[in-house]
């Protein structure tokens, strides 16, 4: 059997993760020059737009020592942003060890922390490595106190390297490969491997990735998924080397994909066990903590004869995203959709791209909210993350709101700006800390809604991207709440209502007037905006009438040109929400939700 | 909906002329300022005609005969020497064939025509001249960047008028920054002053790329807005109809039925048409095709022999539908009532844009208003439910 070595790349976002993958691909000759490019294992469209990673990757790499022996290595990358954890906790489950990157300019963040914190959870072997020592500003010694103190590793053992030139990547390997243990030997066992994520193609139908803890499964093998019990005969079993390499068979300690003809989509869940279905495990694999939303999200289609459609999708989706949680909801404009969960704002905004990109889904979103409690006056206490169940004002007798500790570690010279933030934000109780010479960290307690719409982004203006931010939930506390509605020519667009605190109604009232001033195409009569508490109006502003097209002449060369500007409006105009008779584009509700650009 | 028959009428001839004296601010046909490549080009049209023309392949044969217009646009045509032009001429009517009395037009700028060459021009039997004017303001053409005067302008209609030209049109631009209502009727009284027997009024477009385009886009140059565009084109059209005019189309203008243009009206009724030069289109039941945007390609091609089309697209029935009823909703003869397909949604619309005054059902027609004119580009939309 070969060696075997298990481990995913983990840091903080942008450290380097996707970088350090590819110069280890590179090494193992798994492309040539020709084929390669940066970060390749993003290999999502979205990903590449943003340079981040959103999904793990798994590649299996072989590798020769310098002592001669050669090595199946599994690496997996990682996503950074914190709204990605549960891509990280997933892959963790399936390594006996990580590389724990960090910036050697930026040195150790909130992520790397968390991520450290996640390894430590599965007891893994953890090799901490500095990255972009390239860097005139990249500091070791400073990165290697905190690698001792914050993180509490030992940093003589730290590796340094440079992934962009490509410095030190042997030592990395060599890292790897001696200290990382090699799974254990349970081959002869019966067959335990762990769904650790999945996606779903038309052709084969699901096809899991997953980690055999115990036994062994072949082509022509009957399996059976312990979730359902529901049984399948494999087709093809094989490893992930940037394309699926079909394999003999997946034997204890790897990790690879399963192809069993699983048409059936709800048959998969992710963090199930698959076993064989004559000599199955008696117990399933521990399998992942369930996800905890923090934003919720209701979303529809834009004609609701899709719905059908978006029921199949969003399963699928699923498949690939473990984290998304979703069920049933339905609104007086929208009609059917779904109420979401999501780990966040980003983690929010990539379900929407992915649905649509990938499934063809033009979908509508409502604002995120929060989970909010209502203690009524005959004693009844409710949980509302959905607007439209907000209770009669009336029979209200206390509102709450979950609040988080925010923790913002900046330069120094941005402390006002982000204090000012803060505080408009309805931050409180500011604690300011020192962790090293030139950051400040500032904790504060803050409303989790205050951060689920732009508060991210902002920090990351204001700071010119040098601002890193965490939070955790603490508790609830009282707060005044309102209901906001927004009303098109007189008629309230449910989808659009929010629950917010009293303060803060009427800014957002404005803002929601004058973003959909700025999308919603102008008519030929006057349309009225505005947002309303009870019957009393907020915010207001109008979209005067259209007068006049543009184009006044149309020869040869103009008739093509004109035709395809036509049938691009008309595509749009299919994905307008009736309000009235009122056109609202798709864009109008997702620009709501924008950050402002001050 | 159907033009579709149109195939069978007598097709339109374009010739492209891609050279200008300077490019004018706002343009976006293709013309290049430099005459250095004019043998070459007018080689390469001759070979371009031969193509299409008597001895060409079995693709086209048949398809473009018995012309009954032809159209030298540009560019400025008339910037030609008087042997380059007639040269030009001979060969048209050595490859093609037309009907015994076609309409032959000829572009033309103010400061490129001379008595001699005008004369020269009728001996050629061009029959139409259509004379980019654009405004008889000074400001207004520095503004456009237009290399004439206005007073050279009004020299060259009073040259034309007494070459004997009994059609004219003039080409005009109105609502600049430059210009208010007062002097855009300044310049449409003094044009009137010759009776010409066709007017093309173009609202001022900033088309991206252009320098006027790109002086908009950097906040040097603005539109003066929708409200005011919209009062330049009721009163153009008010004021034009009221002097004998018929708003024939968006932006064209006739002294009567067989004044409008007829090698234009080709282009907006699927009516086949054979476009020759850089950047020319043409049209063939269905099949739309169009040359490269570059005399040296164009010219290169020729010379090896190759078509020089750039692309060309098979117009499916729906995207024929579509152009029929965005191209006859910008003419005031309108659009079939039967065209209309049998979907309820249609006359939900329909009723509709009658109650807003945007179109109006005559003889079995659905014809758009003034009003309907001034959003001519959304009224298709407006069908599509
Ligand atoms: N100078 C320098 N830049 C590097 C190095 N490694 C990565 N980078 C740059 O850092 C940026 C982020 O790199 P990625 O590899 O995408 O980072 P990541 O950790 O995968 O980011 P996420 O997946 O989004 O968390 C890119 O612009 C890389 O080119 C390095 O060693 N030196
Ligand atoms: S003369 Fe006509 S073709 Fe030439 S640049 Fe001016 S507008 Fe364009
Ligand atoms: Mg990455």
């Amino acid at each position: 059997m070969q060696k075997i070595r298990n481990f995913s790349i983990i840091a903080h976002i942008d450290h380097g993760k996707s970088t350090l993958a590819d110069r280890l691909i590179q090494h193992a000759g798994l492309v040539n020059d020709r084929q390669f490019r940066d970060q390749i294992l993003d290999n999502m469209d979205i990903e590449r737009e943003r340079g981040i990673t959103i999904k793990s990757q798994t590649v299996v790499l072989s590798y020769k020592s310098k002592s001669g022996e050669v090595f199946d290595l599994n690496l997996i990358d990682t996503p950074g942003h914190a709204d990605f954890s549960y891509e990280v906790s997933r892959a963790l489950a399936s390594c006996e060890g990580v590389l724990l990157l960090v910036d050697a300019s930026q040195g150790v963040q909130a992520q790397t922390i968390a991520n450290l914190y996640a390894a430590m959870e599965h007891d893994l072997t953890i090799i901490p490595v500095i990255n972009k020592i390239d860097l005139p500003s990249a500091d070791i010694e400073m990165v290697k106190e905190q690698i001792d103190h914050d993180l509490g590793l030992d940093s003589d053992l730290a590796v340094l390297c440079s992934s962009k030139e490509g410095t030190g990547i042997e030592d990395v390997l060599e890292a790897v490969v001696a200290r990382i243990p090699p799974p254990a030997e349970n081959s002869d066992k019966p067959l335990a491997a762990l769904i650790f994520d999945a996606h779903y193609d038309p052709f084969r139908g699901t096809i899991v990735s997953c980690r055999v803890f115990d036994g062994k499964v072949r082509p022509g093998d009957l399996i059976r998924l312990m979730y359902n019990g529901a049984v399948h005969k494999v087709e093809e079993v094989g490893f992930f080397r940037l394309f699926r390499d079909p394999q003999p068979e997946l034997s204890a300690g790897s990790v690879g994909y399963l192809i069993a003809g699983i048409k059936t989509v709800a048959d998969v869940r992710i963090g199930d066990t698959i076993t064989m279905d004559t000599n199955p495990v008696e117990a399933r694999l521990p399998g992942f903590k369930d996800v905890k939303p923090v934003v919720f999200s209701s979303i529809y289609p834009i004609s609701s004869d899709e719905y059908p459609s978006l029921v199949d999708s969003l399963e699928k989706y699923k498949l690939n995203d473990a984290a998304l949680i979703y069920q049933k909801d339905s609104s007086a404009a929208l009609g059917q959709g779904f109420r979401c969960g999501f780990l966040g704002l980003l983690h929010l905004e990539i379900v929407q791209e992915r649905l649509e990109r990938e499934f063809d889904q033009a979908i509508i979103m409502t604002a995120p909210s929060v989970q909010y409690q209502f203690k009524l006056n005959d004693g009844t206490e409710l949980t509302v993350e959905n607007p439209q169940y907000y209770p009669d004002p009336i029979l209200i007798k206390n509102s709450a709101e979950p609040f988080i500790k925010a923790t913002i570690i900046i330069p120094e010279r941005y402390m006002g700006a982000v204090m000012k933030l803060c505080l408009e934000r309805r931050g409180s109780n500011p604690r300011i800390a020192y962790p090293t010479t030139a950051r400040v960290e500032i904790t504060f307690d803050m409303p989790l809604a205050e951060v689920v719409f732009d508060f991210y982004d902002r920090l990351k203006t204001i700071t010119q991207g040098y601002g890193s931010f965490d939070y955790e939930l603490i508790e609830y506390r009282d707060s005044d709440l309102v209901k906001l509605d927004i009303l098109v020519n007189g008629e309230r667009v449910d989808a659009l209502s929010i629950i917010v605190h009293r303060d803060r109604a009427r800014e957002w009232g404005l803002q929601v007037c004058d973003r959909l001033k700025e999308e919603i195409p102008r008519h030929n009569f006057k349309i009225a905006i505005q947002g309303a508490i009870g019957g009393k109006i907020i915010s207001r502003s109008t979209i005067s009438p259209f007068r006049k097209d543009v184009t006044a002449k149309c020869y040869g060369g103009d008739i093509t040109r004109k035709r395809k500007l036509l049938e691009k409006q008309k595509k749009g105009k299919k994905r307008m929400k009736m309000v009235g008779n009122v056109e609202i584009p798709q864009s109008a509700f997702v620009s709501v939700l924008k950050a402002r650009d001050e | 909906m159907n033009n579709r028959q149109n195939h069978r009428k007598n097709p339109g001839l374009y010739v492209h002329v891609p050279f200008c004296r300077s490019k004018c601010l706002y343009c976006d046909f293709y013309s290049i300022a430099s005459q250095t490549s004019i043998p070459t080009w007018l080689e390469a049209v001759q070979r371009e005609m031969r193509l299409y023309g008597e001895d060409c392949g079995d693709e086209h044969r048949g398809k473009f005969q018995n012309f009954d217009s032809l159209y030298l646009g540009g560019g400025t045509p008339t910037i030609l020497s008087e042997r380059d032009l007639a040269a030009l001429m001979e060969s048209a009517r050595k490859y093609f064939t037309f009907s015994p009395e076609p309409e032959i037009t000829i572009e033309a700028n103010p400061d490129s025509l001379s008595a001699g060459k005008l004369q020269n021009i009728r001996d050629l039997g061009i029959n139409r001249i259509s004379l980019g004017v654009q405004s008889l303001d000074d400001a207004d053409l520095k503004y456009l960047g237009r290399t004439h005067s206005a007073n050279q302008a009004v020299k060259a209609l009073e040259m034309i008028r007494f070459s004997g030209f009994t059609n004219i049109s003039v080409d005009l631009i109105y609502g600049l920054e430059t210009q208010n209502l007062r002097g855009w009727r300044k310049t449409l009284d003094k044009i009137l002053e010759f009776r010409p027997e066709h007017l093309s009024c173009y609202q001022l477009t900033f088309e991206p790329g252009t320098p006027l385009g790109k002086m908009k886009a950097a906040g040097k140059v603005r539109s003066i807005g929708d409200k005011l565009e919209a009062a330049f084109f009721i009163y153009t059209s008010r004021y034009l109809e009221r002097e004998g005019y018929l708003h024939y189309e968006i932006s064209n203008f006739a002294r009567a039925t067989e004044l409008t243009s007829c090698h234009n009206q080709k282009y907006w009724t699927h009516t086949p048409y054979l476009g020759l030069g850089p950047s020319a289109h043409s049209f063939y039941s269905g099949t739309r095709w169009w040359n490269v945007k570059s005399v040296k390609k164009y010219c290169q091609l020729l010379a090896e022999g190759t078509p020089p089309v750039e692309s060309s697209e098979i117009l499916t029935e729906d995207q024929l539908d579509l152009e029929s009823l965005y191209l006859g909703l910008r003419t005031s003869a309108g659009i079939d009532l039967n065209e209309l397909g049998a979907d309820p949604g249609m006359s939900g619309a329909l009723a509709e844009m009658q109650r807003t005054g945007l179109v109006k059902i005559s003889n079995g027609r659905i014809k758009p208003t003034r009003k309907g004119f001034l959003v001519a580009d959304s009224l298709p939309l407006m069908f599509q439910g």
